[in-house]
């Protein structure tokens, strides 16, 4: 789709598979006896390693994060705006990792993977994941590529929440960490919106328990569904109003229950669109992952002493009309970084966007991220922090 | 090192090296940069404005977005050893309240503010009848930030009745500037003062 490849994208990309060998045991207690992870990496390394950028994905993301797979693909990479030469996270100064996390549907070893132990298709017998298992991986991930130390790890929603457990898993193995739209824990609000989503995929009658590849079906209407919920919750009111408003696709009600609102045909198309793209198997597993991350629970509900821990320096924004992280979960975040006397910026950016403002960019958003980043750079010595 | 404005080189001569800071409505992040780098001071900058925040950023302080007014219920008592306000004083909803609390979160305050007594401005209310304006008040009267503008006597009477001590006071014109003369009739020929101040 792009006649010419902008200039300051970071261009043709081609993902990466990394086989590991060496079980991984899960915070379930299961074990992956082996799996691969799926990743693309931007910019280069340089002689002493210092320059690498980690990129955790959030709920649907995964890790093609910039640039374009072909000249035939219509959109980018999911965080382009903020990845490439010159850009926030400038691939001129750092070497950025992305990765498809496990359990995910785009490459790395997920419920769509062949279970080599029965060499059939996982299906919902694929192991749930927790945070701190993807981090375990992403570790794993960094000492194949030679990274004992990131000058930064980045990621916003559920992808800030890998960053946070990063910061605590592995303290000595971060210089800094960047946690945008994020919180400490779900709110049982957030909770209940996971589990409607996972009901509506689970009540479709193609969903077979989770074996539907077996049926040679797929559940997309429920698929479809929990998307329309989960997209609802990405979008704030003055968005859509600013986006739909009462818009009718027709000039008049024609007293059916076929879409007839605007905003009623984008959901329809948003819903679609991901029900042919997405497993729904990974859907259910992510939304768990959510719902169970809370690292605070092993501190005894505390959360400064759970940061304590943090060796890292850590920037946290946050955006005024999302409602699914609000901004005081992340002021949770701060204020418990600050009780723990750590190193901290944060930053509440206007914006009607709700919590899709992450993706977006949003001038102040983007001043406060690039300033950071080049600080990034300067503190870990790389030259030319800003191109 | 860029040249300290003359009020920041005042304030940072009272704090002590490798102490902790609080700064609010730190501005460019110019004093915590200043401390950070020559006296091995830790802390946080709050400020609401953008542009200020954004340059926090770029001067490697750390910087929180948060409102005065909403309080500081967030940081602990006595997890500062200096908590500082340069001009945001009279723009505070609660003057006195907030004092209270930069004296819980710190063992000392060092509050700069406009003194509203300063000969010009009461010649100029006694003259021209009207609310003073200003080179250091450049705003009307409805329009202005400032909304809580005291005198050095009345913000010394306020930290009596409250039982804060002040440990020093730093009196200087408009150009942040001090000069003897000023020492003669302070209150009336000062335009800005440095308090350092702490609980009795």
């Amino acid at each position: 789709m792009p006649d010419v490849i902008p200039e300051n994208s970071v261009g043709l990309v081609t993902p990466k598979t990394h086989h590991f060998d060496e079980p991984l045991t899960l915070r379930s207690g299961r074990v992956l006896k082996e799996y691969d992870l799926v990743y693309e990496t931007y910019g280069e390394l340089n002689a002493d390693r210092s320059n690498a950028i980690l990129i955790c994905h959030a709920l649907s993301g995964d890790h093609h994060a910039a640039g374009y797979h072909s000249m035939d693909e219509k959109k980018p990479g999911w965080w382009d705006t903020c990845i490439g030469p010159g850009k926030v996270i400038d691939t001129n100064v750092f070497y950025v990792v992305a990765l498809n996390n496990l359990g995910g549907c785009s490459g790395s070893t997920g419920p769509t993977s062949i279970n080599p132990e029965t060499g059939k298709v996982y299906g919902p017998e694929f192991p749930i994941c927790a945070v701190r298992d993807w981090v375990n991986s992403q570790a794993r991930l960094a000492d194949v590529l030679g990274i004992d130390v990131w000058a930064a790890v980045v990621g916003g929603s559920l992808g800030g929440m890998q960053v946070l457990r990063w910061s605590i898993q592995f303290p000595e193995r971060l210089k800094h960490a960047v946690v945008i739209a994020s919180a400490p824990k779900l709110s049982a609000q957030n909770i209940a919106f996971n589990e409607v989503a996972r009901q509506a995929i689970a009540k479709d009658p193609d969903f077979h328990d989770g074996w539907y590849h077996e049926h040679n079906t797929l559940p997309k209407a429920g698929l479809m569904q929990a998307r329309m919920l989960g997209h609802l919750t990405y979008l704030s009111d003055d968005a859509m109003k600013q986006k739909f408003g009462r818009e009718l696709r027709a000039e008049e009600f024609n007293f059916s229950f076929a879409p007839e609102f605007q905003v009623e045909s984008y959901l329809h198309y948003q819903g679609e669109k991901f029900s042919t793209r997405f497993d729904a198997n990974t859907y259910m597993l992510m939304t768990k992952a959510l719902d169970y991350f809370d690292p605070a629970a092993a501190y005894g509900d505390d959360l400064v002493a759970c940061l304590s821990n943090a060796q890292c320096r850590f920037l946290v924004v946050s955006f005024t009309t999302d409602w699914r992280f609000a901004p005081e979960r992340s002021e949770e975040i701060v204020n418990a970084l600050v009780h723990a006397d750590k190193d901290v910026s944060y930053a509440c950016i206007e914006s009607t966007s709700g919590h899709d403002a992450f993706l977006l960019p949003i001038p102040r958003y983007l001043d406060v991220f690039k300033a950071y980043m080049d600080g990034v750079a300067d503190r870990c010595g790389l030259s030319g922090g800003q191109s | 090192m860029t040249a300290l404005r003359a009020d920041l080189a005042i304030i940072q001569k009272w704090v002590k090296p490798g102490s902790q800071v609080l700064d609010l409505g730190c501005g460019e992040g110019q004093l915590l940069k200043y401390l950070q780098e020559e006296k091995q001071v830790r802390g946080y900058g709050l400020e609401i404005n953008p542009e200020k925040l954004t340059a926090c950023i770029r001067n490697g302080v750390n910087v929180i977005e948060q409102n005065l007014d909403n309080g500081l219920g967030n940081f602990a008592d006595n997890s500062s050893d200096t908590v500082i306000m340069t001009q945001a004083l009279q723009a505070v909803k609660r003057p006195d309240e907030l004092l209270d609390e930069m004296l819980r979160i710190g063992k000392e305050a060092i509050v700069t503010f406009p003194n509203f007594g300063y000969w010009k401005t009461r010649f100029y209310l006694l003259l021209k009848g009207r609310m003073p304006m200003s080179d250091t008040l450049p705003y009307n009267w409805y329009d202005t930030p400032n909304i809580h503008m005291c005198t050095f006597r009345d913000f010394e009477i306020l930290c009596r009745e409250k039982g804060i001590r002040i440990l020093n006071r730093t009196v200087m014109d408009d150009q942040h500037q001090q000069h003897w003369s000023i020492g003669l009739w302070p209150g009336m020929l000062g335009e800005i003062a440095v308090y350092h101040i702490t609980r009795r």
